[in-house]
Formats: C-alpha cells, structure tokens, sequence
C-alpha cells in the first residue's frame, strides 16, 4: 500500500489506522493472498498499544498475517524471566522486545567512581542478558531488542559523550554490549532505534508530553517508523527481501543520454557538481554487490552504446558488476520479464530504479509485486531507495557474499546448455558433484534461509524458524538432510534441504525444496535417492509425499508423480498426498550427479 | 475560526480515529457517552487536534479534555 512505502506520513497513519488495516484486509481477501503465519509476543517498558497496531499493518502489507501477545505494561522483564503460561501457550515464533532508556535502572552519578560506573554499566546489561537467556531456553524464537536511543539533555554538554559519568557515554556503551551479544547469538536482532530517532529528530522523538500523558517513550508520530522497521527485520528472516536490483542508465546512472552525448559527454567525472553526485550514487550501487545483491541493466538504448557508457573510464560500475545487461528498445516490462526467466528468480523479488516515471509506471502496471521506489533527483536518489530496507540483512551468509558470481556462473550454463543436443549430455558436461548430509549446527542458518526463501520448487512451502530447525536436527524421529552441489563452473552451496518425519515405519515427507538455482539439474533425484536409501537403513518401508499448491509452486505438481510415487488422496484444495513403496525394488534415479558417499 | 468551523474539524478527526464515515458529533459529546472514546484513542484525538490546529496542549489541558466543548474552548482560547 503506497501510504506505507516509504516517505509515508505517521500521523497520517496513526489517525487512520483502523481505515487502513480495514482496506488492507480488503485488497488480502480479494486477492486471494496467501499470508505467512506469524505469532509476535511484544514485551514492552512504556506503553505498547500503537507499537502493536502498527507493526499489524506493516506486516499485513508485507504478506503476514501476525497474531500478536502483548505484556502488561511495563512487565517485559518479570514475563520474560520468570514461568508465564499465557505466553507459553501463545508460543511465539519471535518476541520484539520493546525498552527504551526510560527502562534503564542504574544511571551514572556525578559521584561515582570509574569503578562504580563500570559496575552499573555491567549489571544493566546483566539485566538483560539474563533475560535474554531465560527466553532463550523457554521459548528458543527469534528475539528483537531495541537497542537504546540517545537522552535529549546534557548534563556535561559535549562532555557527555566523554566522560563515563555523561549518560550519552553510558547509552553508548551500552549498546556496544548489546551489539557483541547479538553478533555471537543466531536469531537475536537489534532494532536500532538509535538511528531511527536520529532520522526522525531526537527532540521530536523524546517528546516528553507523550511521557508523562500516556507513558509513550517516543512520539506517536514516530512510531510507524519503529514499526516499519521493525516489520522489515521479520521481513528479512522470513526470506522476503529483494534480490534483484534493475537499474536505469541514462540518467539515472550517469547524468546524461549516452546515445546523443556519447560515452565522454556523460556526467559520472569527478570535476563536477553532477558528475560527483553520479559517481556517489555509482558506488552506493556498487556496494550493494557486495553484500550479495543481483544488479542488472535495463536500458533503452543500443547495447553498443550502453557497453560504451559502462566501459568508458570515469565509470565506477563496470559490465562485469552486473549479472545481466539488457540495452535494446523493447518495453522495460518484457526485459524484466525475461530477466526473471534468466536468473530464475521471481520478478516480484526485483526492485526497479528508473528516473522515468513513465518507464516506472509501465512497470508496476504491468508486474505485480516488483519494488519501484520513486526517485526524484540525483541527490536524493540513495536515501530514496536506502530507507526501504529492501535487502535488510539480518545475517550475512558466505553464500550471500558470493552470490553476484554463483549466479554469474549460472548464466554462463545457461549459455552452454544450448550447445548439447541431448540435455543428459548437458547435465554429464558439467560434472557435477554433490554433498548430501545431516544438518548439523553450522548449515541451520543456511538451511532455514533456503526453506523460508524459496518458492518455486517446494513441495509443502514449509517455513520454519532456526529454533526451530535447531530442535528438530536433534531428534531422532526426524531425517534431516542438506544437499550442496558443485560443478565445473564453480559451487552452488547448499542448494537443497529435505526433511522427513518418522511415524510407524512410514516416513512423511515435511519438506522437499531446492534453490531455484539448480532446478532442472537432477538434484531433486540425488536428494531421493539419499533419503530412501536412509529409509531402508531404518528399516521404513514406505515413503509419503505432500503437495500443497501454492501460486508459486506448480513447477512441481508432477513432481512424486515423476518419481514413481502413486497418488492415494486429493482434497478440494487440491492438496496431494502420494505413496511409495520402498522396499520393492527402488532403483536410483540420479544418474548425472557424483554423490559422495557417507563417511 | 468560527465554533462551527473547528466542530467541522474536529468531526472529521473523529471520523478518521473511530474509522466511522456517518459520525456525527456536537458540542455536547463527550467521553462519558462515548464507549469507544478509550485512553487510546483519546491519545491519537489529542495528538490530531494538535497537528491539525497547529497547537500544542499543556498536559493539564490534555488532560481534562473530555468533552467536544473542552476542545472547541481550548482552541478558542489560542486565538484561532
């Protein structure tokens, strides 16, 4: 909903947010939506009622349906720590906890010694470390945590910030505690309300007549950016960021048209005023690479040209930079099309940055889901697009940091697969090799991004948290299993992740998915082969497969049927449920890949 | 800015905040005869009555407005 992309108006959404949450449900219900489940527990320090209702909408509009618990006022401590049955049952699958500096307990003094400080300093965090650790071991969910935003007066003026007796040197510090605990614990996430009431104005934001009228830490008006951020780090965990980023040349890369002024003529030097604000802008896309995000090009123009632009000196992005270049005259739509084909990725995980509203619009008419932030001039092009998070990382995998190249190397084979006749021979030419193991502590990140991201090749759309899947690698009536796979062009990492579930000698299969990456490359019949021959080491006779249609997943409606299975249910939904019988005879179907075998 | 003028005004809030298209209120509303009219929305209607009327309330007044009437004189009483 446009009233919730950023620059949105928070009072504007506080004052309707009961019309919108109604209109939000309207366009769910018409659409058909399928929403991802999601049960928040918000445990608040100060007032939490418009934190809660707007986090709702947020989440709503990004595809959720949340259900939330929230804590009596004030109790977010004593909840956490202590036995709580309404929570327990609740059994959230993340819990946000909302403090602010109002819920700081030991403040510096003036007469404290450095030694005293420090021990304050040590026993605040304490505070909350133990807390984190009592939710840790009753509820093993996701924890966002606030971290704490600055006090709006200084006692010692500048001083404060250093001097341990300033209350801004004891916030810092602080928060630095908070970050080292959340760089070495999985699933526990900062929400950096430091930066957010930066953005807003701390003086706005600390306004006290929200304090001490309705025991508001922050001011209501404010709070839907606490929400949109917040909702964007669900966003991320849940595997719904952006991927793609598309990206316009003439005038929006570079100042200028490259087929009139030439490759010299553009603006991108360093000598002037546009020029500088092109060049910040090229390395703001730049960086983006490298934190694992796909840029391609789609400009009007003839290639020769646009080769010529990204080739000349003065430009900080090169061709090699972007995982497709798409220059010719057609309607961006159709080249956007058929970049999705091309990477295999869906387009509604592209954002498209064009300085032709015409172009922006023609887009959005014409793909459903895409991000186009709307930019306006050169200088304000990268807030514009940085606010919306739309590749907030929560964690940075090794997989995320190659994957500008992995999926280089994929268009590469696609190229190549055009040169066999026989698609077989293809699949030999690239002497593939897999891994195929149980999932052990160090895949649980990779694993559950894989299973929480992918769409398209996924059997049962099973979404599932790293508590989660950390729990269920431990048990025995569960097979869980990861396959990564490499081959001549390079590693494709972990590609794929199945799960069995084990029931009276039968083995229910909870999840079957693979990365759209190796799709079509015989991984799924390796993945099978694994798991059937785990089976019979059990001692399981039979196999049973489900499939739950989604919109995104027909790809593999056939799938239990292409390997041999026989359908024995169908209801109305047109939820499949298959049988294989393993013990007679099942032959091995991968015939492409070198699995290694187990030690 | 007439009484009537700022009525009109603070209708519309009322509209907004109780997500109600056809409410009609007069100078005589007041929270007492309103279930709706909770802590919580009277937060967001004195927020409105602020960003709309460009004012900015004490916490006293803030406090004892619990009537339409309140809120009319409140904004009289700035000049407006």
């Amino acid at each position: 909903m446009k009233e919730l992309q950023y620059p949105f108006d928070g009072e504007y959404i506080i004052r309707k947010k009961k019309q919108i949450k109604r209109r939000l449900l309207e366009s769910v219900n018409n659409e058909k939506q399928q929403l991802t489940k999601v049960k928040i527990a918000v445990l608040g320090g100060s007032t939490t009622s418009d934190v809660v209702a707007c986090l709702e909408l947020f989440l709503l509009d990004n595809g959720f349906e949340p259900q939330f618990y929230e804590s009596d006022y004030n109790r977010y401590w004593e909840e956490a720590m202590f036995d709580n049955e309404k929570l327990s049952a609740f059994a959230p699958n993340i819990i946000y906890i909302y403090t602010t500096n109002r819920n700081i307990m030991s403040w510096p003094f003036m007469t404290d010694s450095n030694e005293q400080i420090q021990d304050k300093l040590e026993r605040e965090f304490k505070r909350f470390q133990d807390m984190w650790e009592s939710l840790e071991k009753r509820y093993q969910c996701i924890v966002i945590q606030n971290n704490m935003e600055f006090v709006d007066y200084r006692l010692l003026g500048n001083g404060d910030a250093v001097d341990c007796h300033g209350k801004i040197n004891y916030l810092q510090r602080l928060n630095a505690k908070f970050y080292e605990y959340a760089r070495a614990h999985e699933r526990f996430y900062i929400n950096d309300i430091q930066y957010l009431s930066a953005c807003y104005g701390l003086d706005k934001w600390a306004d006290r007549f929200y304090w001490f009228m309705y025991k508001y830490a922050m001011d209501i008006k404010a709070i839907p950016l606490l929400a949109d951020s917040v909702s964007k780090i669900i966003k991320s965990i849940y595997g719904k960021n952006k991927k793609v980023l598309v990206i316009d040349l003439d005038n929006t890369l570079w100042g200028g048209m490259v087929g009139e002024n030439g490759a010299d003529g553009l603006e991108m030097q360093v000598d002037t005023v546009k020029g500088q604000a092109y060049r910040e802008f090229q390395e703001y896309i730049k960086e983006q690479r490298d934190i694992g995000v796909l840029l391609c090009v789609c400009s009007k123009n003839n290639e020769q040209d646009a080769l010529e632009g990204l080739n000349s000196k003065q430009c900080i992005l090169k061709p090699d930079d972007f995982s497709a270049i798409k220059a010719n005259w057609e309607n961006k739509s159709i080249n956007i099309n058929v970049l999705s084909k091309e990477l295999t990725l869906l387009p509604e995980s592209f954002v498209f940055v064009d300085d032709n509203a015409v172009e922006r619009e023609e887009v959005r008419q014409r793909i459903s889901g895409i991000a186009i932030p709307e930019i306006s001039s050169i200088e304000n092009f990268i807030r514009e697009i940085d606010r919306n998070s739309y590749f907030e990382m929560t964690s940075l995998t090794g997989d995320d940091l190659q994957r500008a190249d992995m999926y280089k190397a994929n268009a590469r084979r696609v190229k190549e697969s055009k040169k066999f006749e026989n698609y077989e021979d293809f699949l030999l030419s690239l002497k593939m090799k897999a891994e195929i193991k149980e999932i052990s502590t160090e895949q649980v990140a990779r694993t559950v991004q894989l299973m929480n991201k992918s769409n398209q090749f996924n059997l049962t759309t099973l979404r599932m948290t790293e508590g989660e899947m950390a729990i269920i690698m431990m048990r025995e009536e569960y097979i869980a299993m990861y396959g990564s796979l490499t081959d001549c062009y390079g590693e494709n990492g972990i590609v794929s992740v199945v799960l069995g579930y084990i029931e009276d000698r039968i083995c229910h299969i909870k999840a079957f998915l693979l990365s759209c990456r190796v799709i079509k490359r015989d991984m799924e019949k390796a993945m099978l082969d694994r798991l059937v021959s785990e089976c019979c080491h059990k001692g399981i006779s039979e196999l049973r497969g489900y499939y739950y249609p989604t919109e995104k997943n027909k790809l593999v409606k056939d799938f239990y049927s292409d390997m041999g299975f026989e359908k024995i249910d169908e209801d109305t939904y047109g939820n499949t449920t298959w049988k294989l019988d393993i013990l007679r005879n099942y032959s091995n179907k991968n015939k492409v890949i070198q699995v290694e075998e187990i030690g | 800015m007439s009484r009537d003028e700022i009525l009109e005004k603070i209708q519309e809030i009322f509209r907004d905040v109780f997500d109600d298209e056809q409410l009609e209120i007069d100078e005589q509303t007041n929270r007492e005869d309103f279930g709706e009219w909770d802590s919580l929305t009277h937060i967001s209607i004195v927020m409105e009555l602020m960003q709309v009327f460009n004012v900015k309330f004490t916490m006293d007044e803030a406090s004892a407005m619990n009537s339409v009437e309140k809120m009319i004189v409140a904004i009289v009483e700035r000049g407006l």
